[in-house]
């Protein structure tokens, strides 16, 4: 595997085994050494066309604990501005040394055209495109399901018999695709609970089952609910009536979480609106992994470094 | 064509050997630290740990050390598994560790190895026991204890089999 683009290329033996390396990078940062020396002379370029504060910091530690070289590139403020191409730009990075290029934009797509034109011969990591994948979000979210779920024996594991719930904005959301996808490969069932305007329209490839209020989903006691972001900045339209009718629906509140066994997790890959989709509490509780997942994405993202260093085809 | 250069008691013998000249080299009787190389070097440093205890008993620490993130191959090579790595909980400072490993051929895997340990702590002394050295050296290594040295040219290739893993204790050349 030269680039990460999609869950949808991962096999289930290759999904384990960047989790199991994962494990692996959880321990070297829990030393008082917590570099590595294995990317030193390489350098990783966060090139970001898109805001982001977890996944740029994410990735530029897990460039360091690396030894990699980092240089961060963000369009504000470029020359971009002047009109220069996204394949001058990516270029640019390369004959700078670019080994690794870490690739978040606003269009979906963005990082598949990409890998698939030969601009550059730098590995690429999709760190978002527009609302199609965010295949590292998904990695690290399988990664603290696996470990709070399974525990210490984790390691090699898959999640089959695991239930998910997806709740919220899915048709915006990267994450959304990218978990229902590499849930499947790993065995979970996957189910999405969304309103009929927040669903997008090509859902039959996931394998997921529908249901209609967060309510429904919760009756099925699943072990993992996944609370999306409500994504105002991509809403061109009213796709609900309200905020608080959003949130009385299929905001996951401390009643909710009551109703929840109590070994059950809720996620949110941030940033959160809290009181919209996640009430502030529910966040702050023993059963929400938000700073878990933060964590994780560290070691996850070193292992996908890693992983895809040992292949240059 | 396949040649067996070591039986189960050659091994045996060996390794007990081994497990004599560690407790004659060693200075004080605390600390002793086997650290093992997955995946063989792992059961050779449980035994020799035994071992060694059997004939000055004493607290032995086990464990593994994964030296895959710290080899100078990365790059040119398929991704390799990593392995968990597991030290005492009190850590190696000031301990003596006894690096454990199957076959010594280049001698890269031991250089990793010691930087490996430098990122975990600093012990007093590292030591090196092998089972096998084949020679080829390619880098200013050497091991302290060798279970048997074996002539080899390099288009050969030793396989050493151990019962935890392997089923039978077995060291042949191919």
């Amino acid at each position: 595997m030269k680039h990460l683009i999609s869950t949808r290329e991962l096999t289930t033996d290759n999904a384990i085994a960047i989790l199991d390396t994962a494990i692996d990078m959880v321990d070297v940062r829990s030393r008082d050494v917590k570099k590595l020396p294995t990317l030193r002379g390489k350098t990783v370029a966060n090139v970001f066309f898109e805001d982001s504060t977890r996944t740029r910091l994410s990735f530029e530690a897990a460039a360091l604990a690396l030894s990699a070289d980092v240089t961060t590139f963000t369009s504000q403020g470029s020359s971009v501005s002047k009109g220069e191409s996204l394949k001058d730009t990516l270029q640019t990075l390369e004959a700078m040394g670019a080994d690794f290029i870490v690739l978040r934009h606003s269009h979906s797509g963005v990082a598949a055209t990409v890998a698939n034109n030969g601009w550059v011969d730098a590995h690429i990591i999709n760190a978002g495109d527009g609302t199609h994948e965010h295949p590292t979000q998904a990695l690290l979210d399988a990664f603290t399901m696996r470990s709070r779920l399974r525990g210490d024996a984790a390691r090699g594991m898959d999640l089959a018999g695991v239930s998910v719930v997806i709740v919220g904005d899915v048709l915006h959301s990267r994450v959304a695709r990218s978990n229902a996808l590499l849930l499947r490969t790993l065995g979970a069932n996957v189910t999405l609970a969304a309103p009929r305007t927040l669903l997008p329209r090509e859902i039959d490839g996931w394998g997921a089952t529908i249901v209609s209020t967060l309510d429904e989903a919760i009756e099925m006691q699943p072990d993992v609910v996944i609370t999306l972001r409500v994504q105002k900045e991509r809403m061109t339209s009213g796709f609900f009536p309200s905020e608080s009718e959003f949130s009385e629906i299929w905001g996951m509140n401390d009643s909710r979480l009551r109703r929840l066994p109590s070994t059950s997790i809720v996620m949110h890959p941030g940033p959160m609106n809290r009181g919209l989709e996640i009430s502030g509490s529910v966040a702050d509780s023993p059963q929400s992994t938000v700073t878990e997942q933060v964590a994780n994405g560290v070691a996850l993202r070193m292992a996908v470094l890693y992983t895809l260093m040992g292949d240059s085809r | 064509m396949t040649r067996i250069v070591l039986t189960k008691p050659d091994i045996d013998r060996a390794l007990k050997r081994i497990a004599h000249e560690i407790v004659e080299s060693q200075r004080g009787l605390t600390g002793l630290v086997f650290l093992g190389i997955p995946t063989r070097g792992v059961h050779l440093a449980r035994r020799l740990g035994r071992l060694v205890a059997d004939i000055e008993p004493q607290e032995i620490e086990i464990g593994t050390l994964d030296v895959t993130m710290y080899r100078d191959d990365l790059a040119t090579q398929s991704t390799r598994a990593t392995v968990a790595t597991e030290i005492p909980a009190s850590g190696i400072d000031g301990c003596t560790v006894i690096l454990v490993d199957d076959v010594l051929f280049s001698g890269r895997t031991a250089r990793a190895a010691l930087d490996a340990i430098t990122a975990l702590g600093r012990p007093d002394v590292v030591r090196f026991a092998v089972l096998v050295d084949r020679g080829h050296r390619e880098l200013p290594i050497r091991a302290d204890f060798v279970g048997k040295n074996l002539p080899t040219s390099t288009s050969e290739r030793v396989n050493v089999s151990i019962a935890e893993v392997d089923d039978l204790d077995e060291v042949s050349i191919a």
